[in-house]
């Protein structure tokens, strides 16, 4: 039976706002079959979002949810995982919003490892600007803000993550659709912060600047450059140039803030018991 | 009878915002304010309440409202750059009607200025700091029984009208201790946001059919609703398209207007038969009194008003002051900022003069005396 996504999504909210070609669409729908697959509630979940392409993507699911200042959903969506532990908060960020404006949340998020899973849209560019260079923007690429050839030095996202301290770090592509339902459901269930970058196209402001002709060659792309964690690390480092590895790619236990901090609340309600 | 205590202005804040049913702080230290957030440290954990540290100012914004959608009344406290960086979220919680309280214990600037001393030069950021037209509640008490009962009252304005609402007070008020009394549960009205009573297919969070304030329903409540820093209709979603936004700005903004004797609260002092009226708040407003008192007590007829609530500005109040003395003298701590609205709400019928300063200290009594003797 096909996969009922009007259960999830907002009547007369679409068309959405993306392009023709915009890979946006297809993580949209693999993000519905992730939460249709882990039976949460939908009174259960606040998506929230900052500034962007991606950052639209709230306002077309049917959940709690929160379409915020640009760079900020974090500490928008801290707040309230703090109030309501008990609940399932998601980010929805670009890589402009989560690495650039808002890189200092997602260092701190990632440090407190609080439990929230963010999904970050790396389109290599500031799309809904119309094409600037990002922090992730590939070395010698033309952006508009770039005319040259881009000399930026890029991030590597789930890098950043693993450094700052999230327990899972994950990265799956627009292309590989149904191995990135998968890793969305792994980033969701870990406890704790979870951060998937999942790769993504911009025709418009960003693939026809940079000799991809079509949507399809930037897809096409990503199926030639992407190999799972496994295949890749067989490979020589002079074959892993210019290729990235993808699926689950760091994992770890640790306490999770909420937990850590509701402990301390009941410890110190009860401060003969927290000594014995 | 209340507990009587001997506290800082900025403990008394924080007693205040408990008093009020507050639960949740986000905070990141800045001087002269962070005892707001130690005193809250140690008590709200004690409460079940949440009490964070964020990364940086606008994080704790960010996350003061996250909180308070989420069903929690929640309070941030900053002073001068920290108010400065969290003007683009107070803005977000002004167009999204999400009740919020942000203290700004006032210091000297720009930039990092004076940190340990007073000042009052953030007034008019505490009325235009965000970008674009918006509601603004701004309350400046000058004493620590007032920091406590109007951090009381801010809390209730917030809840009332889903706004943000601003305390400002200086470094002095914020340090100095004085006795207060915390009053018993009850005692002052506590009053909480309006939930929806319809179902939640029938919601429309930002719909004006039954006021100017719509019920507010907070997130994991079984409303699923949108919540959008772009203009929005009726449902919640974006819309460009005219007139909605005008009309919903005009809204936003009525909220406010349309209860003035509601909000707008001040002490007046003698000014029935006063020739010449000292404007002032905060800890102006005090050296004020006293200048007064000196005035009065060598047969000058001077007078006192001083605002509780800054804004909305009190322009009935001081129109009808302008228009029965020969002068109005404002002391403030800045190079000059309220004094223009004083002067806009005299339209020319009495003399306005100024007394400013920078230094970091008070302005004092006696500066005041001399200005009441020089244009009586």
């Amino acid at each position: 039976m096909a996969f009922d996504y009007d259960r999830y999504i907002r009547g007369g909210k679409l068309p959405h706002i993306w392009c023709p070609g915009c890979t946006y669409g297809i993580v949209f729908k693999s993000l519905l079959r992730a939460v249709e697959a882990l039976k949460i509630p939908k009174d259960d979940i606040a998506m929230v979002s900052g500034i962007g392409c991606a950052s639209r993507l709230p306002g077309y699911v049917d959940f709690n949810t929160l379409h915020t200042t640009h760079g900020r959903a974090l500490p928008f969506a801290t707040g309230l995982k703090m109030a309501r532990p008990d609940k399932h908060v998601m980010v929805v960020s670009g890589d402009g919003d989560a690495t650039a404006i808002g890189g200092n949340h997602f260092i701190h998020a990632c440090r407190r490892n609080i439990d929230i899973t963010v999904l970050v849209f790396n389109n290599f560019i500031y799309g809904m600007t119309g094409g600037q260079y990002s922090p992730t923007t590939p070395s010698g690429h033309i952006a508009t803000t770039m005319p040259y050839g881009n000399i930026d030095p890029s991030f590597n996202i789930p890098e950043l993550a693993k450094g700052a301290g999230a327990t899972w770090v994950g990265r799956g592509t627009a292309y590989h659709a149904a191995a990135l339902d998968k890793l969305i459901i792994g980033a969701i269930e870990h406890k704790g912060l979870s951060v998937l970058e999942i790769i993504n196209a911009c025709p418009t402001t960003h693939g026809r600047r940079n000799k991809f002709r079509t949507p399809t060659d930037m897809l096409l792309w990503m199926k030639d450059t992407a190999l799972p964690l496994s295949a890749f690390e067989k490979l020589p480092p002079e074959k892993t140039a210019g290729k990235f590895p993808t699926g689950v790619l760091f994992k770890k236990d640790a306490p999770e803030y909420c937990e850590t901090y509701y402990g301390m609340v009941e410890r110190v309600r009860k401060p003969a018991e927290g000594r014995a | 009878m209340g507990k009587i205590k001997l506290l800082q202005g900025n403990e008394a804040c924080a007693e205040g915002a408990l008093y009020a049913g507050c639960t949740f702080f986000a905070g990141y230290p800045i001087t002269p304010s962070t005892e707001v957030a130690e005193y809250l440290a140690r008590r709200l954990p004690l409460i079940r309440g949440v009490f964070l540290q964020m990364e940086d100012e606008i994080a704790a914004m960010a996350a003061v409202i996250g909180g308070s959608l989420a069903g929690q009344k929640a309070l941030t406290a900053t002073s001068g750059p920290g108010f400065s960086l969290k003007q683009e979220n107070i803005g977000f919680a002004a167009l999204t009607e999400i009740p919020c309280v942000i203290v700004n214990v006032m210091r000297g600037g720009p930039s990092t200025g004076v940190p340990t001393g007073p000042g009052q030069s953030d007034i008019m950021q505490c009325r235009w700091g965000t970008h674009g037209d918006h509601p603004s509640i701004c309350l400046t008490p000058a004493y620590v029984q007032e920091i406590f009962s109007e951090t009381v009252r801010a809390f209730n304005l917030s809840e009332k009208y889903r706004t943000p609402v601003i305390i400002a007070f200086d470094e002095i008020v914020g340090h100095m201790r004085e006795r207060i009394e915390i009053p018993d549960k009850g005692v002052l009205p506590i009053v909480n946001r309006q939930k929806p009573d319809c179902p939640p297919k029938e919601y429309l969070p930002y719909d004006d059919k039954a006021g100017d304030v719509p019920p507010m329903a907070n997130f994991f409540e079984g409303y699923r609703y949108h919540v959008t820093g772009l203009n929005h209709g009726p449902d919640g979603f974006p819309v460009n398209a005219s007139p909605r936004i005008h009309t919903d700005e005009l809204r936003l903004m009525r909220k406010v207007e349309a209860n003035r004797k509601e909000i707008i609260r001040f002490e007046e002092y003698q000014t029935g038969d006063a020739d010449v009226v000292v404007f002032a708040y905060g800890v102006s407003g005090r050296s004020g009194k006293t200048a007064v008192k000196m005035a009065r007590a060598e047969g000058i007829k001077a007078g006192l008003f001083r605002p509780l609530t800054i804004w909305p500005f009190p322009e009935e109040e001081v129109s009808a002051i302008a228009s029965r003395v020969k002068a109005i003298v404002v002391p403030e701590l800045s190079l000059g900022q309220i004094i223009f609205e004083v002067d806009r709400c005299a339209k020319g019928r009495t003399r306005v003069e100024g007394i400013y300063r920078v230094d970091g200290d008070p302005i004092t009594p006696a500066q005041i005396l001399e200005k009441i003797k020089e244009v009586r």
